[in-house]
């Protein structure tokens, strides 16, 4: 099986991009599996931001996925074309990485 | 995060930086199971016995100062958790303990259902945040510790969501950064533990003790796919109802290697271990290189009563235990050794505490399960009190010349590198995996020794330079760095053991062997390792 990833990319201040990848992949696989996929051997620059892999305990590693606000660790891959971008809600970092922190525990902050 | 708790306690302002989210990055929060503690209000345990099983598990190399330590204030630890409302599961009033492999009577509390350490780790969230005097830095990666005439005096980082390195002058510093597990192929650790606290203070001056002891954890889930779930949880279904374990021709085959399973969950770690790894090297394993865990010989309703909401999370991810059997495998679970403290969590460099995990000494060759949460909390509280002591002694005085060093090199670098350094992350981890795993042989551990140098060779010509955002290539490459680094200290210790104990065991070097009743130390000197061997203190 192989499942198709639209993701979307680009730092504050860019036009953003978007860039499509082929992983392949076994049923019950997460989206999280198929973006370290993509990091491992395609392309290394691409930023996400998670810690816990598999437990879903450290909660970050949400995302927008084809418009809805999901984790990734626990998103299921499949076949049809998955759209993957940034939380609209928060600052973006870079790709798919946003400023999630409370603001009383960011450097600079409260 | 106990550490910041105490030593604010104490009077002092305290800076908690973590590379992620503020206790959330680490083991703790995923921890599912049992803590260890010997609570004497009933009459049906003691310190006492909690200690002399931690020494026995420990296979003589345990420091009893720190083990003693350990045992005896966690009965606190656990009360103040207990009124902070963390929950402990509770009958009739009291705190229901489990039984769990290695302690001679049942010991362990929890929270219900596989939810010890994401309470645990919200109890002690909760506490932080009332605190004033703790400020909370997240997306802070330390990167080095900062020496002025041989004491620490802070640290240096890298603040992960603007690039930029950022100097913590500090009168003292604790290391909380966890254990090592994610060197490892198999692993249960999250991303942030790749032993960066071993690294830094190495690096600084300090001891590291027993790095040679990585704990395997024999049953990990291996296949399909499992998420929301802590990957050793097959372990409570083991106990309550064993579960065949099968090879890939789902035949059983414990009984070859010496042990019994029979369906009941008797057979010892090291054992399972060993005959699942032999299995797939025969070519018997599993499709995912493993075993079979069957219990498709239990009812729904004892699977039921064995899993609880378990099964239903089971069923999210599409397993259904009636009808098919998972694949396990061992994976690396915990770490016994790490810097070298004495009673005060006090490393030989001035100013500089280690807790947790990161600890080495109090479980010596192999830990007792439920005894690392018990020594994040009672290790937290002991050095954020020394620590505090120190720093009231010795005040942070900003001092740009500590800093610089790091800073410069932290800037220097490629802007744009061509690496993969998640590959090379990759193979790092097959490496630890095939050649410092749970067996070991000279022939591997040299190899293994080769392949990391090699690495590390590698990384010098392509460091990225910080400055950019959230920057994952110069994190990995700071990942790198550190996982060489503390891959060579396990190797090297490993290598250097001849003899197999504990959680280490050399193939060429079957059994125990009592002229090794000895701890190795491990300094770095010049750019060089060394390692000596230390009578175990009495
Ligand atoms: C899946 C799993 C299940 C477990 N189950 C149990 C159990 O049931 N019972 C039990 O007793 N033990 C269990 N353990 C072991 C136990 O959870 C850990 O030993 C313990 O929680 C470690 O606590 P700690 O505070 O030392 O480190 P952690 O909780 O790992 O915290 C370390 C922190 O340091 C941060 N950090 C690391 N490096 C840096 C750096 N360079 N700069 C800034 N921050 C950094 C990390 O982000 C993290 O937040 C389990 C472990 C795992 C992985
Ligand atoms: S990676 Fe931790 S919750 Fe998703």
């Amino acid at each position: 099986m192989k499942a198709t990833l639209v993701i979307r990319r680009g730092a504050p201040g860019e036009a953003p991009r978007e860039e499509t990848w082929q992983v392949p992949c076994e049923a019950g696989q997460s989206v999280l599996d198929a973006l370290r996929w993509i990091r491992a051997h395609r392309d290394a620059s691409l930023a996400i931001r998670y810690s816990c892999t598999n437990a879903n305990t450290c909660k970050e590693c949400m995302v927008r996925i084809d418009g809805k606000t999901v984790y990734a660790c626990t998103a299921r891959l499949h076949e049809a074309p998955m759209k993957v971008e940034p939380l609209p809600n928060k600052a973006l970092l870079r790709d798919l990485v946003t400023e999630i922190a409370p603001p009383d525990e960011r450097l600079g902050g409260a | 995060m106990y550490a910041a708790i105490e030593a604010a306690r104490r009077g002092r302002k305290v800076i908690l930086a973590d590379r992620s989210l503020i206790g959330r990055g680490g083991a703790t929060v995923m921890a599912q199971m049992t803590v260890a503690v010997g609570l004497e209000e009933d009459g049906l345990d003691d310190p006492a016995h909690h200690y002399a099983d931690t020494l026995a598990a420990g296979r003589g190399l345990c420091d009893p100062a720190i083990a003693r330590l350990l045992c005896e204030e966690g009965p606190a630890r656990i009360r103040e958790m207990d009124a902070w409302g963390v929950g402990w599961a509770r009958e009739n009033g009291a705190f229901k303990r489990a039984f769990a492999p290695g302690h001679d009577r049942p010991r362990c509390v929890y929270v219900d259902f596989l939810n010890t350490g994401p309470a645990v780790s919200k109890t002690l969230r909760t506490q932080l945040n009332r605190i004033p005097e703790i400020r909370r830095v997240g997306d802070l990666l330390v990167t080095a510790l900062a020496l002025r005439d041989g004491a620490c005096v802070g640290a240096t980082a890298l603040h992960l969501s603007s690039g930029q390195p950022v100097s913590i002058a500090a009168g003292a510093t604790i290391a909380a950064t966890g254990g090592l597990t994610r060197m490892y192929r198999r692993n249960s650790a999250s991303a942030n533990m790749m032993g960066d606290g071993y690294a830094l203070a190495l690096a600084a001056g300090a001891e590291l003790i027993d790095m040679e002891f990585v704990q395997f954890f024999p049953i990990g889930h291996l296949a399909p796919r499992l998420v929301g779930m802590d990957p050793i949880m097959w372990d409570p279904f083991r106990y309550k109802l064993g579960g065949r374990l099968l090879n890939g021709r789902r035949e059983e085959f414990i009984d070859q290697y010496g042990s019994k399973d029979e369906g009941r969950y008797i057979v010892t770690r090291d054992v399972a271990t060993y005959a699942i790894l032999k299995e797939v090297e025969a070519g018997r394993g599993s499709p995912h290189g493993g075993a079979y865990l069957s219990f498709e010989h239990c009812s729904e309703a004892e699977l039921r009563g064995a899993g609880g909401p378990v099964i239903d999370r089971l069923a999210e991810n599409g397993i259904d235990l009636t009808r098919q059997a998972v694949e396990v495998a061992p994976i690396a679970h915990y770490h016994m050794g790490g810097v070298r403290v004495d009673a005060a969590m006090a490393t030989r460099v001035p100013g500089l505490y280690a807790a947790g995990e990161a600890v080495g000494g109090a479980n010596g060759a192999n830990r007792l399960s439920g005894n690392a949460i018990t020594e994040a909390l009672v290790f937290g509280r002991v050095a954020g009190e020394a620590a505090a002591a120190h720093a009231a002694r010795n005040a942070a005085r900003a001092d740009g010349a500590a800093f610089a060093a790091e800073t410069e090199r932290l800037r220097q670098g490629r802007g744009a590198v061509d690496f993969n350094p998640a590959a090379m992350v990759e193979q790092l981890q097959s490496t630890m995996q095939d050649d410092v795993g749970p067996f070991r042989t000279e022939a591997g551990l040299r190899r293994a020794l080769e392949a990391l140098r090699a690495l590390r060779a590698e990384l010098v010509a392509v460091k990225p330079a910080a400055g950019r955002a959230y920057d994952t290539m110069l994190a990995d490459w700071h990942d790198l760095e550190t996982m060489t680094r503390v891959g060579e200290c396990v190797a090297a210790a490993a290598l250097a053991r001849t003899e197999s104990r504990g959680a280490h065991q050399r193939e060429d070097f079957p059994g125990m062997d009592e002229a090794w009743r000895v701890n190795q130390v491990l300094t770095l000197e010049g750019g060089a390792l060394r390692i000596a061997r230390r009578g175990v203190p009495q």
